[in-house]
């Protein structure tokens, strides 16, 4: 038996309602016996979780139940705050991610993040995009315009802004900020993107937008998003994972986890009883 | 006493000593106002001193301070941002930044006359490099240390971390992080700080003495290791040190107003420099 | 934007490679050129603690033939100076010393009082617009070079001394005094005003809903939770003044006897006397001293003296701020 059986079969037994099919498909990240602690207080318990190649994966759970904390540990932006200790394995590409020989520049260039509130730089809208291009080796005129157009297009934001794309970022609207920093994100030419509840600060109409955008990007990137809001994951993702206090309580087809979940918690979750 | 009436009188108590510092100010300002208002003139800015400086201006010592205290902003102010760098970007909490922060607090309270002693061993002495300008310049820079480094480290600590984790999320290395996203913000800051150190290089007397100040000079320092004039020794020596008191009082009340004014304008530009900046940044 | 982004994602596929040597290859820029660089600003981090050791080892040096040769005690305990002298030569700064702290003590009988309740009306009784005066002309106060602060005491201060007390010479420890306390009074301001902010405001919230007028509440609460920090800024106003050379060289005399007189059969300091302090006397003889002389090495030994007693006196104020934080931070 590979290490890995054994660790879906752990897995499947820490919890049990954690469907066959979903370990059938093919997973660009799995955790296993992921635990991280800030400092004394532990945020991610005994965490195994396969996250599926392509598609929208989406993680909800009340607040401060570790959505966050593992989102940012799979480009390993955790280890930024100093108190932060993690034991376990989270296999990407036939990696362990945190062994000491992982390259963070290429870990984080083919996971992209982004954040909650949107953090354009105080830079140009073409220096934003061009960012990432920039910090890794290209330096053509031509080549940056290229990528910075291919990228605003395919955050929809390039009709909007090609006209002044020498103006400051931070003059941009909120949902057009965040979409900048999607594209920003695209730039890179990343595989995975990790969003952090990417529309919370955003109104309706930007929500809308960032939405369909997230629906065209997940037939080329797999995304993972942390989302508060229970119609957006059940609107936009393919598969859900429930959260609560550090540990994983269930994980399944999206519509199945909001249709007929397995366990109480979750049933009481979504449907309003707590969190 | 009721307790209206008792507080009544500690507020007034209060009211007093914060009003007398008022009063303090005013005074000193006015007192140079007055009798150096009437000296300063066009010539007296750009003339040497004559006849034993009881006549003339104080071109040489303006220069001469213009001349050190640039040097010193030179040589601590690119020590001062490396040092705020570790500290604040690079460092893990831990013994060995407690040790640096509490030397830091140290120099910060060495008495500058020390600096001066010190200077004159190490540089002058055993470093063979005379008493002049670059003796007094890299004494005057080690003073002014612990407030650039102080000061820079402010304007990073003002840097919005999510500009940070934008930049390593995108796989920016560290440096390439602080250079392209921390850096540009941080500048303004920076220079606000600088700026500070230098007024207070400009007006510092005691380490000068012992490191490189002339009495007198004719000619403006043409080398790094000439002696120079300088504006608040200039004002000691017309004050304590010259025979015909008297005869030099008008020149040195001159010679004080410029130098309250110089140190003041320094202030007031880097105050309008950090107030600029800081507006233009509520605006992102 | 769908049939561009199709498009898009066609050219990225077709150059996005992740694979395990390339998630695990080591690059120089990521790898070598970062590190280099960290250590790079580590140096730079740590030239604070170069230097300060640096300085204690010259002073040390310098002064290491005058301890040996004169004897630590000799300078702490007599009074006779006379470095310089072919025969005879005297090394007693105790002279100095006592100047030093007469000077910083009177300066700091006026300035604590006077900062503290300053401090008190900026942080809790001023209203915003009388605050917003009052904070600049603190900050220009501590800003004034303090060899004009010396001229003015000089041509100003010391005529009305000698007038008021009916001396020939107007220039005294009472006279720097005066002076220094101007000098010391900014940091005590500045730094018991923020120790005065940072006590949250549920204390002072909870003396109102018992009835307590603000006064009371400054003199119970307020003043009380906020004192380790007052008592450090009245500590490094302490440094401050100890080590300021300028406004003492020029407002106290320099006269190098003892300044005590007998007042009721006891001998007091006499602050009408024209006194030298530590500062004043290097500042004085250290730039026409011979290097290398026991004189030069003595200044040293005084300067030794300096800086053992800042450092002592920084120290104190170091502890009490943190004390002031963790006693607001556990509470
Ligand atoms: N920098 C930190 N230092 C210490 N503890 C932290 C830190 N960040 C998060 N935590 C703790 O870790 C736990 C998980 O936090 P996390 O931010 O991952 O929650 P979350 O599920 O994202 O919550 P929210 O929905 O509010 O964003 C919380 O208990 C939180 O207090
Ligand atoms: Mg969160």
């Amino acid at each position: 038996m590979t290490a890995f059986q054994t660790a879906v079969k752990e897995n499947k037994k820490k919890s049990p309602v954690v469907q066959e099919n979903i370990n059938k498909e093919e997973s660009i990240f799995s955790a296993k016996g992921l635990n991280l602690w800030y400092g004394n207080d532990q945020a991610l318990k005994d965490i195994n979780l396969d996250i599926r190649k392509n598609g929208v994966t989406a993680i909800i759970g009340p607040s401060g139940c570790g959505k966050s904390t593992f989102l940012k540990t799979l480009n390993r932006m955790v280890e930024l705050v100093p108190i932060v200790k993690t034991s376990g394995a989270i296999d990407y590409h036939g990696v362990n991610i945190f062994d000491p020989s992982v390259n963070l520049v290429e870990l984080r260039s083919s996971v992209g993040m982004v954040f909650q509130k949107p953090n354009p730089f105080p830079k140009s809208i073409f220096d934003n995009v061009a960012f990432g291009p920039r910090v890794h080796g290209v330096k053509k005129k031509a080549e940056l315009k290229e990528i910075v157009e291919k990228s605003l297009r395919g955050s929809g934001l390039w009709d909007e802004v090609k006209d002044r794309l020498g103006e400051s970022a931070m003059g941009l609207s909120g949902g057009q900020q965040q979409r900048l920093c999607i594209a920003r994100c695209l730039a890179v030419e990343p595989e995975v993107i990790l969003m952090d509840e990417p529309t919370s600060a955003l109104d309706p109409k930007s929500t809308l937008k960032v939405e369909e955008l997230i629906q065209e990007l997940k037939k080329d990137y797999s995304i993972v998003i942390v989302t508060h809001n229970m119609q957006q994951a059940a609107r936009i993702s393919d598969k859900t994972a429930f959260f609560l206090n550090g540990e994983v309580v269930e994980y399944d087809n999206t519509d199945t986890i909001f249709s007929n979940p397995q366990d109480k918690r979750t049933e009481d979750y979504i449907t309003g009883r707590f969190g | 006493m009721s307790k209206q009436m008792s507080q009544r009188l500690w507020f007034g108590i209060c009211g007093f000593f914060a009003s007398m510092t008022i009063v303090a100010l005013l005074f000193l300002l006015f007192s140079i106002v007055k009798e150096g208002a009437s000296v300063i003139s066009w010539s007296f800015i750009t003339e040497p001193p004559r006849r034993n400086m009881t006549e003339g201006g104080i071109w040489p010592a303006l220069v001469g301070t213009f001349y050190v205290a640039s040097l010193t902003v030179l040589i601590s102010v690119p020590i001062g941002i490396g040092a705020a760098i570790y500290l604040n970007e690079y460092a893990k909490q831990g013994p060995v930044v407690r040790v640096i922060r509490m030397s830091i607090r140290n120099l910060a309270g060495v008495p500058s006359i020390v600096y001066g002693l010190f200077g004159l061993a190490i540089f002058a002495s055993t470093l063979r490099l005379g008493v002049g300008l670059i003796t007094a310049a890299i004494t005057l820079a080690i003073m002014v240390l612990p407030w650039i480094i102080t000061a820079s480290e402010e304007a990073l600590k003002a840097v919005p971390n999510s500009f940070r984790e934008g930049g390593l999320a995108l796989g920016a290395t560290k440096w390439q992080t602080i250079r392209n996203n921390v850096l540009p913000s941080a500048i303004p800051g920076m220079a606000t700080g600088s700026i500070l150190g230098l007024a207070r290089a400009a007006g510092e007397t005691a380490p000068i003495i012992l490191t490189g100040a002339a009495y007198f000079s004719r000619n403006l320092p043409s080398s790094l290791n000439d002696s120079f004039m300088a504006l608040p020794y200039h004002l000691y020596i017309l004050a304590t040190q010259h025979a015909q008191a008297a005869a030099v009082r008008p020149i040195a009340y001159g010679t004080a107003l410029v130098l309250i004014m110089m140190v003041i304008l320094l202030n007031l530009s880097a105050i309008l420099l950090r107030n600029h900046y800081r507006r233009k940044n509520e605006m992102f | 934007m769908s049939s561009h982004a199709e498009k898009q994602s066609e050219d990225i596929k077709q150059m996005k490679v992740v694979n395990k040597e390339k998630l695990t290859q080591k690059s120089f820029k990521a790898n070598t050129l970062d590190f280099l660089i960290e250590k790079m600003f580590f140096v730079f981090g740590s030239i604070a603690v170069f230097v300060l050791l640096l300085l204690l080892y010259f002073l040390v040096r310098e002064g290491s033939s005058a301890l040996q040769e004169v004897g630590i005690l000799t300078y702490l305990t007599e009074t006779r100076w006379y470095p310089s002298s072919p025969q005879g030569a005297g090394y007693g700064a105790l002279q100095f010393i006592v100047g030093s702290i007469m000077v910083t003590i009177g300066a700091l009988v006026i300035a604590i009082p006077w900062g503290i309740f300053t401090a008190i009306f900026i942080a809790e009784i001023a209203p915003k617009r009388v605050r917003e005066i009052l904070k600049p002309v603190v900050e220009v106060l501590a800003i004034f070079p303090s060899v004009v602060l010396g001229f003015i005491a000089l041509v100003i201060l010391s005529p009305i001394v000698a007038n008021v007390f009916d001396l020939s010479n107007g220039r005294t420890a009472l006279t720097a005094s005066l002076i220094l306390s101007v000098m010391a009074l900014p940091t005590i301001v500045s730094i018991a005003e923020d120790s005065l902010r940072s006590v949250p405001k549920d204390y002072r919230e909870a003396a109102y809903a018992l009835g307590a007028s603000r006064w009371e509440t400054i003199k119970i609460v307020t003043f009380p939770a906020a004192k380790s920090g007052i008592l450090a800024g009245v500590m490094l106003g302490f440094g401050r003044a100890v080590g300021e050379t300028m406004t003492v060289l020029m407002a106290a005399g320099n006269a190098i006897s003892m300044p005590m007189t007998e007042f009721m059969g006891i001998t007091v300091p006499n602050f009408l006397a024209s006194v030298r302090t530590l500062t004043a006397n290097i500042a004085i003889e250290g730039s026409d001293v011979s290097w290398g002389s026991l004189h030069y090495s003595s200044l040293f030994v005084l300067a030794l003296i300096l800086f053992v007693i800042t450092f002592v006196v920084n120290l104190i104020a170091d502890l009490l701020i943190s004390r002031q934080r963790r006693k607001l931070t556990n509470e």
